[in-house]
């Protein structure tokens, strides 16, 4: 068992869903409640992680952000090591490849608020933020937690996109999904034996709880 | 009712106190993956004789050297050949030429119950093939593999390279195309030498020494990158050192000087 690496799986998921969630909740929010111009084309830019080949991700990122480019450059001269095969550049990869797994269920629980709760909301005199956090986040609550586990769960098994950018560094870029290939060819078949059965427990187990949550959430604000 | 945002914004808080909380960094080096074993084994004596623990990554010389010129924070690259530590040195990535550590070989391997009969000159290999009992055939991808091209350079020179394409499988690097090799329905395959001396394949088959002419010798050279510090140093030195080098001699390498 590599603890490194459950480790730094670990902190990549809790690294995206830290920045994610805020930035999913405002834009799943907008894209729920506003009708404005270029609205479809946001939506197809948040869906385009599900469709995107991971290795097209990867290879994006590394022209932009390799050593050879100008803004992998420009970040090199600010952070002393390059964007690609580090932690950070992991972190941005998966930002992107998680929105869609983020923005889209908690748009969609905005979008189940019916419109008369929110219009009442109003009428009783609710300031647009006090409307949001007493009536509109309790009741998109589901779509909050099946946001979160679905991005930390896609974190955990995320394998091409790091593959591509992280150079399998320890304590860095190698994460449990690497090190279960690393393992294997070593011929370490238990450690990833052992690997394999933690990540398929954490994701069962993830499971259970969005939905055992999502079901009692759902019971307490009908 | 609070209790929701409340704890969306402790979760928040958590999440990012652990992502702030970083593990501290230590010398990388970058080896062919042919050296999986043997340099596991000098990285072991390294610490022994009192230096600070460097962390290893392998990989296909190509991907290493690819990922070099990339930006990749590693501090000695240890190739399975030349050419890659060249590229390297003519991109001006490198503190100097580098060194010629080790020189490898590649064997014919086939895993315990298979049909093919390992031989120096791969007569059956041939005959199998002549009678379509090839199922599957590993090797590392020339592409980007030392090892692979090694490999292609011994089935041309056999004149089994083109009827063995549609039986190739290829492994990313070579530790891979030993993986392929010992287990999946292949019949075998050919891979380092140094792997098959291993503990981890020495039960899993049997092998035969492919002749040093049958192939561009594998010169395997490494070098310092350019932001190596002192440990890189040390351990680039006790590489050539005597207590590394028995070790290298174990897993088969020919050493520069002998």
């Amino acid at each position: 068992m590599d603890w490194t690496a459950l480790g730094v799986s670990l902190r990549l998921a809790a690294g995206t869903l830290a920045i994610l969630l805020p930035l999913a909740i405002a834009l799943g929010r907008v894209l729920a409640y506003r009708r404005f111009r270029g609205r479809s084309i946001l939506e197809a830019v948040v869906a385009l992680p599900l469709v995107l080949p991971p290795t097209v991700l990867g290879f994006y990122l590394l022209i932009s952000f390799g050593a050879r480019s100008v803004v992998g450059q420009a970040f090199a001269a600010i952070a002393g090591h390059s964007l690609a095969f580090s932690f950070q550049g992991l972190l941005l990869a998966s930002l992107i490849a998680n929105l869609p797994f983020t923005v889209q269920p908690i748009q969609r629980a905005f979008e189940a608020i019916p419109t008369n709760v929110r219009d009442a909301a109003a009428c009783c005199g609710l300031t647009p933020w006090r409307a949001f956090r007493a009536i509109e986040l309790p009741l998109a609550w589901p779509g909050l937690v099946t946001a979160a586990v679905l991005a930390f769960a896609h974190t955990l098994g995320e394998f091409g996109v790091v593959l591509m950018i992280g150079g399998s560094l320890p304590g860095q870029t190698r994460t449990i999904s690497i090190a279960i290939y690393d393992r294997l060819q070593a011929f370490d078949e238990h450690a990833a034996g052992v690997m394999a059965a933690t990540l398929l427990a954490i994701a069962l187990g993830a499971l259970v709880i969005t939905q055992t949550l999502a079901r009692r959430v759902g019971r307490s604000s009908e | 009712m609070r209790p929701a945002a409340r704890i969306i914004g402790a979760i928040l808080l958590t999440l990012s106190v652990v992502v702030v909380a970083r593990a501290q960094t230590r010398t990388t080096i970058a080896a062919a993956s042919d050296l999986q074993f043997a340099l596991k084994e000098v990285e072991a004596a390294f610490e022994a004789d009192g230096h600070p623990a460097v962390d290893l990554v392998f990989g296909s010389s190509g991907t290493l050297a690819k990922q070099i010129q990339d930006g990749a924070p590693f501090e000695v690259f240890m190739s399975a050949d030349e050419s890659y530590v060249q590229t390297l040195v003519t991109a001006g990535l490198t503190k100097d030429g580098g060194v010629l550590y080790a020189v490898g070989r590649v064997v014919v391997f086939a895993p315990t119950g298979s049909p093919l009969q390992p031989d120096p000159e791969l007569k059956n290999l041939a005959a199998l093939l002549a009678k379509g009992g090839v199922t599957r055939f590993a090797i590392a991808n020339p592409e980007h593999a030392p090892y692979g091209r090694a490999a292609e350079a011994v089935l041309r020179k056999r004149g089994l390279w083109d009827r063995l394409q549609p039986m190739l499988v290829l492994g990313e690097n070579i530790t891979q195309a030993a993986q392929f090799a010992t287990t999946g329905n292949a019949v075998g395959g050919i891979i380092a030498y140094s792997l098959v001396l291993s503990p981890a394949l020495k039960d899993r088959g049997t092998f035969a020494l492919l002749p040093e002419s049958d192939h561009a010798p594998l010169r395997q050279r490494m070098v310092r990158l350019k932001k190596a510090g002192a440990a890189a140093d040390a351990f680039y030195a006790f590489v050539q050192s005597a207590k590394a080098r028995p070790i290298l001699t174990k897993y088969g390498f020919a050493l520069p000087g002998q």
